[in-house]
């Protein structure tokens, strides 16, 4: 080893508190780089292998009902290369010891061999037998839910008959890697299920024999899915088609990719803070290291060593230091990521997940980093490697100071002399007490923008499920229904109050763009469930016109007084003029609202309702459920209490681990600043301090001194990281905003408080570990030390 | 002017100094360091340059190694002009001829003695061990020590043998006894006097103790940025004679 190297490792180890916070801010940001992208990576490659094997399709449709002999013609459609025909219907289940209800979606599947498309994985048993219309194989997570297996069995309403299925197998489908019930906001594994029954069983069960309502293809390659669904509806239209989809729409695959699309943003901002952090923590320790050093550059350069050698000599100093960081920062990241890939398995349901780091992510990561640092670092190195030999054997010219800004504005006499001290260091070099704001302020803002995503989904839950949705239940019916049914509701014991609604599936269009949604009809003076303008009044939809989300603005690019076409999909599909009324905020799902009459009216159908809000009275559910269960009519229900219990149920353990590794990562980065901060701050005026111990100050005296300048910098540090969290949290919500939900940037005070604790109890840990060595300085020793 | 070892006068010029000028910016202050010294230097001299605190002494010995550069005019060594030189050459020069001596020693606390003085025989062409160059100045039995474990004295013996290790044609000391005590002073001479004596290195020593002079072949005074005096001893002492 050359006699510069081993100077090298021994400077290191002397530096090594420093070396070892600024290779912690590092290691944090490939931690997070890699745990966002190679979970994300890890999870498409899973995504795109399960599809593959087990054939996903390219296009959706369903329809209310067409023969058989109609495949024959969609298979001919130009760029269609296989079409699978399907029954499928939305039932209710009842499972023994779980009294709330539960609704199901079955598929069919053929009787003999195995379907072409949108294949299920079996886990456990097997696929049911031919022929027999007894036997269901039930999804994995339902199944786990429950604790049900092979050989158990459970009730189903299909088609208004109660049947009692045995489970035969447990499996997963591509098709619904997220099992979302429509309209819901998360996965409900105890009350939603996907059941595959025999084509045949489930066919004449639901009158479709020889018939089908559903219906997926793959596409030849370079086909284009628009012209082919433009194709599809035309057929199906007679049909009662409600619009074919292509795969990018398709609800477990949409979810999916959005939650990839928020790993790749977050993967963009996150590790980017820490990369900036800890260039310039190595830029700041650099210089000071070169500065302390000055007269060993110097001989070292009077020996004849050249500029480069110098330079190299502290590259390789930053270098071990990255690459230190970058090493921990993989093996963290990669455990990090398996952690969370197994959060995410409980959400996505795939046979197994191919975890990995993949080489070219932990590349291009130790790369992006190691640049980064020695470009931050090369500033000081230059100087260094600049100042002449004779110059650099001079002690360092005694810093320049002059009477601050602040001391002209505050009277003289408020001011001790420490706490001008304090003052005319931070305002002698701005610059350097900006960035040390700026490094700060950011573990603030990873804080603010780590926990945002809690306080929105708060927010979301209390306007949506409390102000908005104050129904205790929501019924649909297997059809739209006379208004009478609300009666038959209202006899129902424990049932207080019901309200009806008419839905019907749409195609918005408003110039060259459109929007498969549906419309919802509601009576004027509703109690139970409102419409809040985008001031967050209620709003009641008008006779002549329309309520939209507002997120229409964005998609249709539609505004209020603008007329919308609306495209029913559903009895005499009429096509309609309607103008939009107004706005209305809603952050989950895009719709349109109208008065049911008007509704009813345009539809020409007289008084139809697809299903009630109701408010009930909580002691007697249980018998409620029983009775909704029993009614041929009811096709599902929807608890109000079950779904939010259900959301923070199933999010808390994802939104718990993101709270940690924020925190952990903020704290990092206020400790890797203060620390550095604090420790050159005493190498620089460990002197000073010192002669003011002589001359009789006591240790709190100088601390002050020296802590308060680390102090002022992390109060000022702390508002401008809430501006700066905030902006990220914008940043992201904007990025993830889409039609199935907008995130509304709304930060809990409690956030601010938690961030500026972390900041704060970081800062001060760091400095009393500095203020330690503050405390044994020996001072007789620290004055006879030529600067 | 100057002796061989036998004592013999020695005429080759090792350096040569013309008008050499040089002005120091510091803020808004112009200080003249140099101003106008001409000066030659003889192969195998001891040279003892005296004068009080800024006289321009370090400036001139800090031109002649190649450390700074003149305002104006010229300085040669041998056939290198170095008042013309580029910053690599300066380099290539210090690397190749020069060793430094300084008054506060300038060792790197994060290596050993041995491993300050292997720090420049790594990169010299010629040099002589680490272990040889430290048992010329006495420290054979330290090689291991850590500056923050020598005396003084001993570090700047540590320092000298560093400048010697390389075998160069010239050794310039800055003040190499200035944070010595008198008795620690004369080991470190002594060491200084025995390089110059066996290897016929050409030695500038600094001091503005005059004292001192009396070991040197030639004192050269200075004061106030210009040569005020050249004497030649007609006795040199030896170290142990010196006395302050």
């Amino acid at each position: 080893m050359k006699t510069l190297d081993r100077k090298l490792l021994r400077d290191l180890w002397k530096m090594k508190g420093q070396a070892l916070a600024i290779a912690l801010v590092i290691a944090s940001g490939v931690a997070t780089y890699v745990l966002l992208i190679s979970t994300m990576n890890s999870l498409t490659q899973t995504r795109e292998r399960f599809y593959q094997e087990y054939a996903f399709a390219d296009v959706f449709g369903s329809l209310k009902r067409a023969p058989e002999g109609l495949r024959t013609r969609i298979s001919e459609i130009p760029g269609v290369a296989q079409v699978e025909t399907r029954v499928s219907a939305e039932v209710k289940l009842q499972v023994t010891g779980f009294p709330e209800p539960v609704t199901a979606r079955i598929v069919s599947v053929p009787d003999f061999g195995s379907p072409l498309l949108n294949r299920p994985y079996l886990r456990r048993g097997r696929m049911v037998a031919p022929w027999r219309d007894d036997e269901a194989v039930v999804s994995e997570a339902f199944a786990e839910a429950h604790r049900l297996g092979p050989g158990d069995a459970i009730g189903a309403v299909i088609n208004g008959r109660w049947k009692k299925l045995r489970i035969v197998g447990i499996a997963l489908s591509p098709e619904f890697v997220l099992q979302v019930r429509p309209g819901a906001l998360s996965p409900d594994y105890k009350r939603y299920a996907i059941l595959w029954m025999g084509r045949h069983g489930l066919g004449v069960a639901n009158n479709m024999d020889g018939a089908f309502n559903d219906l997926s293809l793959t596409l030849t390659a370079g086909a284009h899915p628009d012209d082919v669904i433009t194709r599809l509806d035309a057929i199906l239209a007679k049909y009662g088609g409600l619009g074919a989809y292509a795969r990018k729409d398709q609800m477990s695959h949409r979810f999916l990719t959005e939650e990839f699309r928020q790993l790749q943003r977050s993967a963009d901002i996150f590790p980017a803070i820490f990369i900036g952090v800890a260039a310039f923590l190595l830029n700041v320790v650099v210089t000071r290291t070169i500065s302390t050093q000055r007269d060993q550059i110097a001989v070292i350069k009077a020996f004849g060593y050249h500029n480069w050698d110098i330079g190299l000599h502290y590259m390789k100093l930053v270098a071990l230091i990255v690459i230190l960081g970058i090493a921990a920062g993989l093996g963290i990241g990669a455990w990090l990521g398996r952690g969370l890939g197994n959060i995410y398995m409980e959400f996505y349901r795939f046979p197994y997940l191919n975890y990995e780091v993949q080489p070219s992510v932990a590349a291009k990561s130790a790369a992006i980093n190691l640049l980064a640092a020695l470009s931050g670092a090369l500033l000081a190195v230059r100087r260094a490697v600049n100042l002449p030999p004779a110059e650099a054997m001079r002690p360092e010219p005694p810093a320049e100071f002059k009477k601050t800004f602040m001391e002209r504005l505050v009277p003289q006499r408020i001011l001790s002399q420490p706490t001008r001290i304090i003052m005319r260091n931070i305002e002698r070099r701005p610059v350097k007490a900006l960035l040390s704001v700026i490094g700060i302020s950011m573990a603030c803002a990873i804080m603010v923008a780590g926990r945002f995503s809690k306080d929105a989904v708060d927010y979301m839950v209390e306007i949506q499920f409390r102000q908005t949705q104050r129904e205790d239940m929501t019924v649909t019916f297997v059809e739209p229904t006379s208004r009478k049914a609300v009666y038959e509701m209202k006899r129902v014991p424990g049932v207080e109050h019901a309200e009806v609604f008419r839905s019907v599936p749409v195609v918005m269009r408003f110039g060259h763009r459109s929007y498969r949604t549906s419309i919802r009809g509601v009576e004027p003076g509703a109690g139970l469930h409102l419409l809040l303008n985008e001031q967050l009044r209620v709003i009641t939809p008008p006779r002549g016109g329309i309520l939209l989300t507002d997120y229409f603005r964005t998609i249709l690019g539609v505004h209020p007084g603008d007329l919308l076409t609306v495209e029913a999909l559903e009895g005499n599909r009429p096509v309609l003029q309607v103008p939009v009324a107004g706005m209305i905020n809603q952050f989950i799902g895009l719709m349109g609202y109208m008065d049911l009459d008007a509704l009813n009216r345009l539809m020409k159908e007289g008084s139809a309702i697809s299903g009630v809000y109701i408010a009930v009275d909580s002691l007697r559910r249980p018998e409620i459920y029983r009775r909704l269960v029993e009614m041929p009519r009811v096709a599902g229900t929807l608890v109000r209490e079950d779904e939010i219990r259900n959301f923070y149920e199933t999010q808390a353990e994802a939104l718990l681990f993101f709270t940690m590794v924020a925190t952990v990562l903020a704290a990092t980065i206020a400790f890797g600043v203060v620390y550095n901060s604090a420790r050159i701050a005493l190498s620089e005026r460990g002197r000073e301090l010192a002669s003011l111990r002589v001359l009789g100050y006591t240790r709190g005296e100088i601390s002050y001194i020296f802590m308060g300048e680390l102090g002022f910098l992390t109060l000022a540090a702390i508002p401008v990281g809430f501006l700066v969290g905030k902006g990220i949290s914008v940043y992201i919500a904007k990025a993830l905003e889409s039609d199935l939900y907008r995130v509304p940037v709304m930060i809990d005070s409690w956030t601010y408080s938690f961030a500026a604790a972390v900041v704060a109890l970081s800062a001060c840990i760091s400095g009393l570990i500095v203020r330690h060595r503050l405390d044994h300085l020996d001072l007789v020793a620290v004055l006879k030390t030529r600067e | 002017m100057g002796r061989e070892a036998g004592g013999a006068l020695n005429t080759k010029k090792v350096f040569q100094a013309q008008g050499l000028t040089k002005v120091y910016t510091m803020g808004a202050v112009q200080v003249h360091a140099l101003r106008g010294v001409d000066l030659d230097l003889y192969e195998g001299e001891l040279v003892v340059l005296l004068g009080p605190s800024g006289s321009g002494k370090s400036t001139l010995l800090n031109i002649l190694g190649g450390l700074d550069t003149a305002t104006a005019g010229e300085v040669t060594y041998r056939d290198h002009n170095l008042t013309s030189a580029a910053d690599n050459e300066l380099t290539e020069y210090r690397r190749q001829h020069v060793g430094f001596v300084f008054q506060f020693y300038n060792l790197i606390p994060s290596l050993t003695a041995r491993e300050n003085v292997a720090v420049v025989t790594e990169i010299a062409s010629t040099p002589m061990k680490p272990e040889d160059a430290l048992a010329i100045v006495g420290l054979g039995d330290r090689l291991d020590h850590f500056p923050a474990q020598l005396s003084g004295g001993e570090q700047q013996r540590v320092a000298i043998a560093r400048a010697i290790a390389k075998n160069p044609m010239v050794l310039l000391c800055d003040e190499p006894t200035g944070a010595l005590d008198s008795a620690t002073g004369v080991v470190v001479l002594e060491a200084l006097e025995r390089v110059n004596r066996e290897l016929g290195t050409t030695t500038v020593i600094i001091t503005h103790n005059a004292d001192i002079a009396g070991m040197a072949d030639r004192v050269i005074h200075l004061s106030n940025g210009l040569i005020s005096d050249i004497r030649a001893n007609e006795t040199k002492k030896a170290p142990h004679e010196l006395h302050w």
